[in-house]
């Protein structure tokens, strides 16, 4: 995108206040994660047993764990895998999906099979669909990143065939088709980049489900094992001292609700500007 | 109106042929050989080779699949690996609690979700509206976990008004057991109230926007009879079924909750199952979750051609 457009475009995503203020507390969010070796106060794996379940004060601003440890540094280590397994998700789904889409919604052919596998992977719901291939695939975060892709597809794939089957119809497809242009181009430059706004809005909105499944998923003990420190496994290691220092478990999950908030407010955002139409609509 | 509901039953029924195969081979894939995990870690080769031979493990691959069709389709799911009893027993022992979870959950979500949804439709643009806008976009944001975590703390070990976990003793009355789901069910409600919100107020904004609905108010009847008959009369169909398969998700979907409130249901057999790899269990339970899903996706079909004979067409 050109500079100036891209400058207008993020002026007029801006524009509601909301917005705006979502985008800098993830951009916050994300930097913490990113830059947590440099800016973190302490060591994410140092212990200090004189230091046991502290609440929140000066020198540990959330409190430390059952170990000692610096629960904000915690916090911002474990936004390190939390966001980064969303993050690979969100570009695993889209690839997947809109591949996926833009077949089903060129091909007649193909639609009829493609989208009675999604409606049946539809039929299950997501946090079971994810345990039942954790199962299969075995446990590590990459198979946790490969079976939430898999469950997120679908829906990325619907989304994507539904404006397919709308641009495929309009003028300048046919007169690309008319003087020539393969069928190839036609899908990747003509079509793709007028399905690319749902697909944008779509992607938000997946972050933020798969940041709350992998959570889930962690919690539950059939995600991301317990060594790798993220929202879910801290929240999950905290639980049996909820009695004497919630913060162990509210941190963290403040942590998770914020990202999730954020960024269904961007997606929001991102959907009222790009597609007045759909505004009403989920 | 026939052949439309024939057709459907015929995707319904593609789709859980579809969501069968795809257990069958994914479970296929698992590591470890289920004639071994059977028998654990003492077994002989010779103990192994002649259960596979009774479960049939030593046919192709293709010949089970078309055998174990055939025994689901008769609603044979087998035998669980290590409750000693048939799948479907072990499912249906599970289903009390899901059951009443899922509609104490739809319940309340659905008492937050609809009147919210109205009002802000009718005040679009208010401040009323934006909080319910933003409070949904909240609700969808906190895992339920973690909320059910923070609730039995408050309301249970700190004020002591119900229980922490479980679902009462074997011989507890009905309304002991009901009382163990009031938390769980607050929290899945106010979760899952975050879509029915959005949805009740998108399809009242649809209709509230449409000309019979100008006409009624030319009329002069009360606005209230005007948003309530008209406008959510016309309204209800998407809502009932967004409410529908929000209800038909909770129940395999409520995996997490029923696990931090320790309630024995369906998700919780999934977990554990998975956990030892108890794969027929898996399987079946898998089966029977997304069958309840399509099935009351068939019935929301139904409904909508009865209801609005545009559908047909």
């Amino acid at each position: 995108m050109h500079l100036s457009t891209s400058r207008a475009f993020l002026k007029r995503l801006f524009r509601r206040r909301l917005v705006l203020f979502a985008a800098i507390v993830l951009v916050v969010i994300v930097l913490a994660a990113i830059f947590a070796p440099l800016i973190a106060p302490y060591s994410p794996t140092s212990m200090r047993v004189t230091q046991r379940l502290r609440p929140p004060s000066a020198m540990n601003w959330l409190g430390t764990d059952e170990f000692g440890r610096d629960v904000l540094t915690r916090v911002m280590y474990g936004g390190r895998a939390s966001l980064g397994i969303g993050m690979a998700v969100v570009f695993a789904s889209m690839a997947a999906g809109t591949t996926l889409g833009l077949l089903s919604g060129y091909y007649r052919a193909l639609d009829g099979i493609i989208m009675r596998f999604v409606d049946a992977m539809m039929s299950l719901p997501d946090i079971l669909l994810a345990i039942f291939l954790l199962a299969v695939l075995g446990q590590s975060a990459a198979n946790v990143v490969l079976a939430l892709a898999i469950v997120y597809t679908p829906r990325v794939t619907r989304v994507v065939r539904g404006s397919t089957l709308v641009v495929r119809e309009l003028p300048f497809v046919e007169a690309a088709r008319t003087i020539g242009v393969s069928t190839r181009r036609i899908l990747t430059v003509h079509i793709l980049l007028n399905v690319a706004s749902p697909i944008m809005v779509q992607a938000t909105f997946i972050f933020a489900y798969a940041v709350l499944a992998e959570a889930g998923l962690s919690f539950l003990g059939t995600g991301a094992p317990p060594e790798v420190p993220t929202w879910g496994t801290m929240i999950a290691s905290g639980q049996q001292y909820t009695d004497r220092a919630v913060w162990l478990v509210l941190f963290p999950g403040i942590a998770i609700v914020l990202s999730a908030l954020c960024l269904q407010l961007l997606g929001d955002g991102l959907r009222d500007m790009l597609d007045p139409k759909l505004r009403k609509a989920l | 109106m026939l052949w439309m509901i024939a057709r459907r039953f015929i995707g319904m029924i593609l789709v859980m042929f579809i969501v069968a195969t795809m257990v069958f081979f994914l479970t296929r894939l698992a590591p470890g050989d289920p004639a071994s995990l059977m028998l654990g870690d003492q077994a002989t080769a010779d103990d192994i080779d002649r259960l596979r031979k009774v479960y049939g493990l030593d046919r192709p691959i293709v010949v089970q699949y078309v055998l174990w069709l055939g025994e689901v389709a008769r609603g044979n799911l087998g035998q669980s690996i290590y409750l000693q009893r048939s799948v479907l027993q072990a499912i249906f022992e599970r289903t009390e609690p899901t059951f009443f979870l899922a509609l104490f959950s739809i319940s309340i979500a659905s008492a937050i979700g609809i009147p919210s949804g109205i009002v802000s439709a009718v005040w679009r643009g208010s401040r009323f509206d934006q909080v319910v806008s933003g409070g949904a976009m909240l609700a969808a944001s906190i895992p339920s976990f973690w909320l059910g975590l923070l609730f039995i703390q408050f309301f249970a070990v700190h004020l002591r008004w119900l229980p922490v976990a479980g679902y009462g003793a074997p011989d507890a009355t009905m309304i002991e057991r009901l009382f163990h789901l009031i938390l769980p069910a607050s929290v899945l409600g106010i979760v899952n109230s975050a879509l029915i919100t959005r949805f009740t107020r998108a399809s009242m904004l649809d209709v509230l926007s449409e000309d019979h609905v100008r006409t009624a108010r030319a009329k002069g009847l009360s606005e209230v009879r005007v948003v309530l008959r008209h406008g959510l009369g016309n309204a209800l169909v998407p809502i009932i079924t967004v409410v529908g398969l929000t209800a038909a998700l909770l129940v395999g979907g409520a995996i997490v909750t029923e696990t931090v409130f320790g309630l024995p249901g369906i998700g919780n057999l999934v977990v554990s199952a998975v956990l030892r790899r108890d794969y027929p269990v898996i399987q079946g339970a898998l089966i029977v979750i997304a069958g309840i899903y399509v099935l009351i996706n068939f019935a929301i079909d139904v409904l909508y051609t009865i209801v609005d004979p545009r559908v047909t067409t």
